[in-house]
């Protein structure tokens, strides 16, 4: 240990480089990246250490870069011939973790609620629980009662229209602000010079994001989860969980212009655009977190940093949540347990609109920034070498 | 009683036990170190050096079998058997479809490593993901594998196996295949091995090992005593320069230091010892271990100046650094007049025409001894930098005497029933020197052999007396 030690006082000395001091989780990127830059055998693995060996030396900005394009696959863990208990004890995705979670911290707009990530779990655990008993007290205070005569699936003989689009859009729009100031502040700390992105880059990272190209391994067979064996069921149920997510957020946006362009109101029909877009990505949104959450249960221990489970694991189970209540509002929509039913659906949905900002879900707009800066990067490097 | 024991557990082991299994054969492994250091020294490599007549998926180009070996031939100075050698050129072009099958991935060779993208074809994720993988292979097909089982002993009769033991155990099995590896690890057996040097020093207390620590040549030693026919010197082996810092153990290939050929070397006295500019560094590196450890105290010092950065894999450990040259041989503990003698003859010496470092430039010294033949350039842009090397041991080349069958041999008679395959018998092939991803070749192919034959030995051996009933497969 005293080596590994001296290593690590060698690699801090080594790095007066930036004017900025790094924080003890940044130093520890840096040191690791020192050894894996000497290494590179991972290479083929992911957009990681491309966008390393494009490197000498690792500032603020290039640790925060490469610790969001770090997919937390876990297959440079694996095969690391320096990993614990090699003296350098070297462990990439928990290093690159544990930095992201400093990425989130510091770019959250405002900057006083970045701290909600550091009790991620708990924020989204307070978040639902109030949500809930808002919107409970709410139906009650309006409708007298929870249980009632069956109103033929009328939400909004509950909840006025009007009532819960300015809500809900108040605080989507002010969650979409939030995520768009901290990725934009991020996105001028990685890309200072301002490299103009190109549509071939842009494609690129839309492609590698959309596809989850970098859990695939570099080989196609996938990631690890408990042990280093490559599958691809994270790849698969993270795919049912953001394309149900999707097909979940299109019913709504279908809806939304059914009622104002078409003055056509809900609720419609089963067989109807929304309902249909709605059960099916309600469908992708339960398989995708109940794999999710069981191969999150399943990871090995040494897989990213530990204290971002509860964040992790709150995100997923509240995601399969908005989807579970929805399915069965949808279900139960023409009993006298709706008014109940869409209270409870609307808090969770409305914990995931407030928690956006300062939770897991901010991991997808980090890392598509951070994977179109490798994407131009990429550019950059092949046209200097073909010159 | 198992089939084919399997002792080792390293790429040639895997690969012997893979095929024996496959071969219909019971398997079983012994692998002595616990399951974390599981791998020998495969878990530290990166590529296969590969004949292809014509472009192969990440193979460019093509690196016919004459080619392959004349560049054996070069770095062997003849110490090296032609019909051995050319076994594994041979197969080394067919193996990698097996490879694959068993879960081994390749991928393009790495950045800053495009002059081996046409002889190696590298590993996806190195050789422990290589590991991981057969492990994982052999498992699902049914081999045993212990850890923790390093073996100290064989029963022999008349040059053929009859059980392995580990302390007071017996295993018992039809046929053998030993696959434990060189003596790297082994520092007294070195030390006895390199001997005192001229200045009364031990040489090899200064060796650092880049691979494995389970290496300690118990088994080797034991087949030499009980009449093994050996190859090879001890004192010869995979021997690259390394920086000094480096872990006793395990360093892999990070504690490579690129930059020498881009420099200048020099030993404690400050002065020169051989041209760091003869060739591309991946054809010299393997030299330099060898020649650092004919220096006083077992070190010398690569000296680059602030131009070459970026034009060589960066460093692990930090170089030492100063803005003149007297202050770097103060830092370095080095005698400053010399030091700052030889810079200044080399520095005066150097005919510098068009600097490249991706061909061999015309960039050299003149009337200087030794002779800088290629990227020789003044040592004039501080800061100055220097990384003190050590000689890193990779593998020992002294080995078994085996024949095209991987047949170990016992008195110039091959054993009907026991086999070796990797480093420990990588010495029929390489006598000295080194070529990058040679030894895994030599490991494959000598473990694919080793493994069939042993397959084929258990299946026709008489039964002998202390053999069990045989195996269903038999």
């Amino acid at each position: 240990m005293q080596q590994l030690e001296s290593l690590a006082e060698q690699a801090i000395q080594f790095m007066p480089r930036s004017a900025v001091a790094l924080t003890p989780e940044e130093a520890e990127v840096d040191r690791v990246m020192t050894v894996c830059n000497a290494c590179r055998y991972c290479e083929g693995f992911c957009a990681v250490f491309p966008a390393m060996t494009r490197l000498l030396e690792f500032g603020k900005a290039d640790i925060h870069h490469l610790a969001n394009v770090c997919h937390n696959c876990g297959a440079c863990l694996h095969s690391c011939q320096y990993a614990p208990p090699h003296e350098f004890a070297l462990n990439v995705p928990q290093a690159l973790a544990k930095a992201r979670a400093q990425t989130y911290t510091e770019y959250a707009w405002p900057p006083a609620l970045g701290s909600l990530y550091r009790r991620a779990g708990l924020t989204v655990a307070l978040s639902m629980a109030g949500a809930l008993a808002f919107f409970l007290v709410l139906a009650l205070q309006i409708s007298g009662t929870l249980l009632h005569e069956p109103l033929a699936g009328n939400f909004y003989a509950i909840f006025p229209h009007n009532m819960l689009a300015l809500m809900f859009g108040v605080v989507f729009l002010f969650s979409v602000l939030a995520l768009a100031i901290g990725v934009r502040r991020f996105w001028r700390d990685i890309s200072p010079a301002g490299p103009a992105v190109s549509r071939e880059a842009a494609a690129e990272a839309a492609r590698n994001a959309l596809t989850l190209k970098y859990l695939d391994g570099g080989h196609g067979n996938g990631c690890n989860d408990e042990d280093d064996r490559y599958t691809l069921r994270r790849r698969m149920f993270h795919h049912f969980t953001f394309y149900g997510f999707m097909l979940c957020f299109a019913a709504t946006s279908v809806a939304t212009l059914y009622h104002y362009l078409l003055d056509y109101h809900a609720p419609y029909p089963i067989m109807s655009l929304p309902v249909q877009l709605g059960i099916w990505g309600g469908v992708g949104l339960l398989i995708g977190p109940a794999g999710l959450l069981w191969l999150n249960l399943r990871r090995h221990p040494l897989h990213g940093d530990p204290a971002q489970r509860p964040m992790d694991r709150g995100f997923i189970v509240l995601l399969f949540l908005i989807s579970l209540s929805g399915l069965a509002l949808l279900a139960w929509r023409d009993t006298s347990a709706m008014a109940l039913l869409l209270a409870v659906h609307l808090g969770f949905v409305m914990a995931l609109f407030l928690t956006m900002p300062y939770g897991k879900f901010a991991h997808g707009i980090y890392r598509c920034a951070a994977l179109l800066k490798s994407a131009v990067d990429r550019r950059k490097t092949a046209k200097a070498s073909a010159a | 009683m198992i089939d084919v024991l399997v002792i080792g557990g390293g790429n040639a082991a895997l690969c012997a036990a893979l095929m024996a299994r496959e071969a219909g054969a019971s398997v079983m492994l012994l692998e002595s170190a616990p399951r974390e250091w599981r791998g020998g020294n495969s878990q530290h490599t990166r590529n296969l050096r590969c004949m292809h007549d014509a472009p192969q998926d990440v193979l460019v180009g093509a690196y016919p079998e004459e080619e392959f070996w004349q560049d054996l031939l070069k770095v062997t100075g003849g110490q090296t058997d032609e019909h051995l050698a050319r076994l594994v050129i041979r197969a080394s072009s067919s193996c990698r479809d097996w490879m694959r099958k068993h879960g081994v991935r390749f991928q393009p060779s790495l950045s800053g490593t495009l002059h081996v993208a046409r002889t190696n074809a590298f590993f996806m994720g190195g050789g422990k993901a290589l590991v991981n993988a057969y492990y994982r292979s052999a498992e699902n097909l049914g081999v045993q594998i212990r850890y923790n089982a390093p073996v100290d002993a064989l029963e022999l009769q008349d040059g053929r196996f009859v059980a392995a033991r580990i302390g007071q155990e017996r295993i018992p099995a039809r046929a053998c295949v030993v696959a434990s590896g060189g003596f790297e690890s082994n520092r007294e057996w070195l030390r006895e091995a390199w001997g005192q040097n001229e200045n009364g020093e031990w040489p090899a207390d200064n060796f650092r090992i880049r691979g494995t620590r389970f290496n300690m040549g118990v088994l080797l030693k034991h087949l030499l005593e009980s009449g093994a026919d050996a190859i090879g010197d001890p004192t010869q082996s995979h021997c690259v320069a390394i920086d000094a810092r480096a872990p006793m153990y395990d360093g892999g290939i990070c504690t490579r230091v690129d930059c020498l050929s881009l420099g200048v070397m020099v030993n404690q006295n400050a002065v020169r010892f051989y041209d760091e500019g003869e060739d591309f560094w991946p054809k010299r590196y393997a030299i330099w271990g060898r020649l650092v450890a004919q220096q006083p105290g077992q070190i010398g010092y690569c000296i680059i100046d602030a131009k070459p950065w970026g034009l060589f894999m960066p460093p692990v450990f930090p170089g030492e650094q100063a803005n003149t040259l007297d202050e770097l041989a103060r830092k370095l503990g080095l005698d400053e007049q010399a030091f700052v003698r030889t810079i200044s003859e080399y520095n005066a010496a150097c005919r510098v025409g068009t600097f490249n470092h991706e061909t061999l430039d015309d960039c050299h010294t003149e009337g200087l001894t030794p002779a800088k033949t290629h990227w020789a350039r003044p040592l004039d842009t501080p800061p100055y930098y220097a990384f003190a090397l050590r000689p890193g041991i990779t593998f020992t080349y002294l080995g078994v005497k085996v024949n095209d069958q991987a047949a170990v041999h016992f008195g110039g008679e091959p054993s009907p029933n026991l086999f070796a395959a990797g480093e420990v018998m990588a010495g029929n092939v390489l006598g000295k020197g080194y070529t990058a991803g040679v030894g895994m070749s030599i490991g494959t192919a000598f473990g694919r052999i080793a493994g069939t034959q042993a397959a084929l030995a258990a299946r026709t051996q008489p039964e002998t007396q202390n053999a069990g009933p045989l195996h269903a497969t038999a």
